[in-house]
């Protein structure tokens, strides 16, 4: 099969590979990017750890083909916040300690900048909601909730 | 997982599109947003040979007011539908069922069209558009042609859309004001129905089931024990007439008749 180019912007980066057309975007940001924050999860588009954004919304990136993406802008969690810094979501994760073992929490906090983008005022029910397709099986999600709470600004 | 490897086409246009299955046959599949296809072909259930990508076909993506029905292009994304101001004032079920499927980031990816075109009797949306009584343009070889949804889904992930037609657009009538209800059974939030249900009413009753058979129903033992003056009660227990519902690890056939008639029950209940 012949190889696809792909020209993505990924945090900022532009970036210009050829791929073959099977390669899942999670495979080209971790393997042809360089990128590991991003982490396979279940791998089935059910656990959301591989949840990064194009432009500007959160995606599955293990249920999406890096061809698709050829022409958008991905942000995966090393784009958030300049290096050394922490993007406001992050930095309520920590301070609400809205992790334990992390490996969900890359796309927890992807999911979260999307939500909060689309609704930034959230209720808690709506932090619930909108987090329905990332799974944890550390916290039980109490701190998890809190932290994009304290995010969205809310007292907690 | 990987999928199996595949020739990628992407399409530019409709035409392009329809160039494409002319050539490719029934080896080729369309790709929408992905949301049910790259599943398959990641478990190798689906090994197509050629993909043709759609999902640029920015022109076939729009909820328009078309007199007296909305028009609605069938990439339209479940997200565009979930806050569509224009579907909250004329057609209301239609935007609340496409906020119930999967979660954000599914819904910020998944079409309309793709939900409708894959026929999956799980999936909410084609048994919302049964219920309002919708219908699909359908582009094909030999021009356009107009389809009801009634007529659409004919079995298991088996529709009336032939290898070589484009479904383009969606078109629900409007239903201001029309009072409905969406049960959705599930036991993890994301999940798909066990079963679903979904009542509305405009006058009559109509009444659609997810997950009840090989395609989305309507329960139409429900609605005619309504339209015949029966109590919510009584009409619900009819619910599971004339289904076939599926067995699997969540459900037995019988667990899943009894959902019928509790959910229907509820959605009657509360679109009263």
């Amino acid at each position: 099969m012949p190889a696809v180019q792909v020209r993505v912007g990924v945090n900022g980066v532009g970036h210009e590979d050829d791929v073959e057309a099977r390669l899942l975007l999670v495979q080209y940001l971790r393997d042809v990017v360089g990128l590991t924050g991003t982490k396979i999860g279940c791998d089935t588009s059910s656990c959301g750890a591989c949840t990064v954004l194009v432009d500007g919304e959160s995606v599955k990136s293990c249920t999406m083909l890096a061809v698709q993406a050829d022409g958008s802008e991905v942000t995966t969690i090393e784009g958030l916040a300049p290096e050394g810094g922490l993007h406001p979501v992050q930095a309520a994760f920590r301070e609400h300690h809205g992790l334990q073992c992390g490996f969900c929490t890359a796309g927890m906090v992807m999911a979260t900048v999307s939500l909060l983008d689309e609704i930034p005022e959230p209720t808690e029910r709506d932090v619930r909601l909108g987090l329905e397709g990332n799974l944890c099986r550390c916290t039980g999600y109490h701190n998890i909730v809190q932290a994009v709470l304290a995010a969205a600004g809310a007292k907690v | 997982m990987i999928p199996a490897p595949f020739e990628y086409v992407r399409a530019e246009s409709a035409d392009d599109a329809l160039a494409a299955l002319g050539e490719h046959g029934d080896e080729a599949k369309l790709l929408a947003g992905g949301m049910s296809l790259l599943p398959l072909m990641k478990l190798r259930l689906a090994t197509p040979t050629v993909l043709v990508d759609v999902g640029r076909l920015r022109d076939l993506s729009y909820i328009r007011d078309a007199g007296d029905h909305v028009a609605i292009g069938a990439l339209t994304r479940h997200r565009d539908l979930e806050v569509s101001e224009l579907l909250a004032a004329e057609c209301a079920p239609l935007r609340a069922v496409a906020a119930e499927v999967g979660d954000n980031q599914v819904r910020h990816r998944g079409t309309l069209g793709g939900s409708i075109a894959h026929g999956d009797p799980a999936s909410d949306l084609p048994a919302a558009l049964l219920a309002v009584d919708a219908t699909f343009a359908i582009r094909g070889p030999a021009g356009e042609h107009e389809i009801a949804a009634a007529d659409f889904f004919h079995g298991f992930l088996e529709t009336a859309l032939a290898p070589d037609e484009l479904l383009t657009e969606i078109r629900v009538p409007k239903l201001p004001g029309a009072r409905f209800s969406y049960q959705k059974f599930n036991r993890r939030a994301q999940d798909w129905a066990i079963v679903g249900a979904l009542a509305v009413r405009n006058g009559d009753a109509r009444v659609a089931l997810v997950n009840m058979g090989g395609t989305p129903l309507r329960a139409r033992g429900v609605e005619e024990a309504l339209a015949a003056g029966s109590t919510v009660a009584d009409a619900a227990e009819r619910a599971a007439e004339g289904t076939e519902a599926p067995a699997d690890l969540n459900a037995t056939p019988e667990f899943r008749e009894h959902l019928a008639r509790v959910l229907v029950r509820r959605a009657l209940e509360e679109s009263a």
